[in-house]
């Protein structure tokens, strides 16, 4: 019991830590998802650039949703945003501290499936095989302009009849996985960079306002979490109540309607308690039809 | 009990947590159930639309009803439905919130497998392949076919063994494009559903808190009382049970008593409790008439006083048994309720 006590207070009080948790198990999922991902690039002129940058930019902004939804922070602070006044006044300090860490806990599923994306390749391979200029490989200098360009969008697709052994495919193929890859781990350095900035100079600028804008947005969840627990534990009360009333109240009529003698004896007092006078079957029927047709009021 | 009451404040409590794990649990079953099943594109002109498109959307509609009859409070809502006014009025909103939150449970797998075949893209080829371009995406040198006959060949197009329309059109072109197709509209479909769900869950706290807040206590509510007085009518069973039951063995150790002329065996203070549990049976003979009298005639349900003569005559084999007093209403209901 000790051990669920405690469990229990750390699920209450580290909301932060099974925050962090989602965005990890998110980040996990969005590498998943992209690794099970069947990407079949369509090797046709116009095709080619809305599927490679629709696969690289549609599934984060899902995530990111997704990163949203499944955060309760982001509900907690909602409601402390749209709540009227009332006696309590609102600091919009804290507010802002709230929506700038859900904000960045969303963000890791995204831009982990957009590296995931620019390390492997094949998204720019398929969205920029067009773009690139057909003097610079031999293969494709001295054709036609709608022949190369339907020539370089089929550069993605390796087993084309007409792209099967072709030297000058793979120099496309392997000039566009280099800048894709280049990208991808520039776009990774400079966001470790920004986050390595932002964690050790946090401390040199307005250190108190942000330790009461944490201190206030963890007093708020904790606050809804108790509330929540209390009105169950309330209306666990209330129902129990209600029960033993409506026990009473059929007691009564059947005192009323019968004139059975009372039962004398030692130790039936407690069976007694526990059958709260309902001792026949059609007692018992009056009592269950009574349940279903006329619930009793809700005012114990 | 405090452990039990601790459990189920953490569920509670938790609930979010509790609900977010059923969620993740069917949507991956819809995802396994898909990687499960044999697609087997049938590869003649009409049936591919209709296969595909059945395979696209019946299998949701089944895993939307599933999700509502697993759900085990479609019940307390039904109940709560269509229950009597009585003394207490009805909250038309708790109702909502009540079907609501069912709804949005029960999409989740639907949703998934949606999602899955569209991206998988086996289905969208099997359904659309009669429909792809040939003049912009075919061989240009191709005899001119009609228009049943473009179909067949087309209609193969999911089934590579037996395509045979490579002049007209490649298979892998064909396929690509296609897959390519049911990729995008894949994509589109999950985005849509995650802003729904997004605008569903942040615009709440905007417009309506202390009306869901109402509702999700009196939700809560019904579903703690339903399961107050289960509790309660088992426990009153017990007891019911409990008695019945003594005062059929009392009232059979009387009879047995005046039937052999012996004056029934007081249980003296110092006597023990193993004496007095024996009820006053205390030999194989009349154990088994006792037995047997419980199944040829059991007691009727009515707990009386032990000064009132019972109305269980066994005494002695051979007699019929006789029907009890108590008028029998309703047998079959009060079985069926409780």
């Amino acid at each position: 019991m000790d051990r669920f006590r405690m469990i229990f207070q750390y699920f209450q009080s580290n909301s932060e830590s099974v925050m962090n948790g989602i965005c990890g198990l998110l980040a996990l999922a969005s590498v998943k998802m992209y690794t099970s991902f069947d990407f079949s690039c369509p090797c046709l002129p116009r095709y080619n650039m809305a599927y490679g940058l629709g696969i690289m930019f549609v599934p984060p902004i899902a995530l990111f949703l997704c990163g949203l939804i499944l955060n309760r922070q982001s509900l907690v602070m909602l409601e402390e945003w749209r709540r009227p006044q009332g006696r309590r006044k609102k600091d919009l300090a804290v507010i802002r501290y709230m929506c700038s860490s859900i904000m960045q806990r969303a963000m890791v599923a995204p831009v982990v499936w957009i590296i995931v994306t620019l390390l492997d390749g094949k998204c720019l391979i398929c969205a920029f095989s067009g773009s690139v200029d057909p003097e610079k490989f031999a293969g494709f200098a001295n054709t036609s302009q709608v022949q190369v360009q339907q020539l370089l969008a089929k550069v993605p697709c390796k087993d084309d009849e007409l792209m099967r052994n072709n030297t000058s495919r793979k120099a496309v193929s392997r000039y566009l996985r280099c800048w894709s890859q280049v990208l991808g781990w520039s776009i990774l350095l400079i966001l470790i960079i920004a986050a390595f900035l932002a964690r050790w100079l946090r401390p040199c600028f307005d250190q108190a306002t942000l330790l009461q804008a944490r201190h206030w947005s963890n007093y708020i969840d904790i606050e809804q979490k108790i509330f929540e627990e209390t009105c169950c534990e309330h209306s666990r009360l209330f129902a129990h109540k209600c029960i033993l009333h409506f026990f009473e109240s059929m007691r009564q009529e059947i005192k009323l309607h019968s004139f059975s003698l009372r039962r004398e004896g030692d130790g039936a007092e407690e069976e007694e308690d526990l059958l709260r006078g309902v001792t026949d079957q059609d007692q018992v029927n009056k009592l269950l039809k009574k349940w279903y047709y006329e619930k009793p009021p809700l005012n114990v | 009990m405090d452990k039990f009451r601790m459990i189920f404040q953490f569920l509670q409590s938790n609930q979010e947590s509790f609900m977010s794990g059923i969620c993740g649990i069917m949507a991956l079953a819809s995802a396994q159930m898909y990687s499960a099943f044999d697609f087997n594109c049938p590869c003649l002109p009409r049936y591919n639309l209709a296969y595909g498109l059945g395979i696209l959307l019946v299998p949701p509609l089944i895993l939307f009803l599933l999700g509502f009859v697993l759900n085990n409070n479609v019940s307390m809502l039904a109940e709560e439905w269509r229950r009597p006014q009585g003394q207490r009025g009805k909250d038309p909103a708790v109702l909502r919130y009540m079907f609501c939150s069912m709804a949005q449970r029960a999409m989740i797998a639907p949703v998934v497998w949606v999602s899955v075949t569209l991206l998988d893209g086996k289905c969208i080829i099997c359904a659309f392949c009669t429909a792809v371009p040939v003049e912009t995406l075919g061989n240009a040198s191709h005899p001119s076919l009609s228009q049943g006959e473009m179909e067949r060949i087309l209609a193969r197009i999911p089934c590579k063994e037996i395509y045979d329309g490579q002049e007209l059109i490649t298979n892998e072109v064909a396929t690509r494009y296609l897959r390519c197709i049911s990729q995008a509209l894949g994509w589109c479909f999950v985005l849509l559903m995650t802003m729904l769900a997004f605008l569903v869950r942040s615009l709440r706290p905007c417009f309506t808190q202390a009306a869901f807040l109402k509702s999700r206590y009196w939700s809560h509510y019904i579903d703690i009382e339903r399961k107050l007085f289960d509790e309660t009518c088992t426990e009153h069973a017990r007891s019911f049970a409990k008695v019945c039951i003594q005062q059929f063995f009392e009232a059979m150790s009387t009879d047995l008593a005046a039937a052999h002329c012996h004056q029934p065996r007081e249980a003296s203070t110092d006597a023990g409790e193993t004496t007095r549990k024996l009820l006053g049976i205390t030999d194989q003979g009349t154990m088994n008439v006792a037995l047997k009298s419980w199944h040829r005639c059991k007691p009727p349900l009515h707990l009386h006083a032990p000064t009132l003569p019972s109305h269980n005559s066994w005494a002695g084999e051979g007699q019929p048994p006789v029907h009890p007093l108590v008028p029998r209403k309703e047998v079959a209901a009060y079985y069926s309720r409780v």
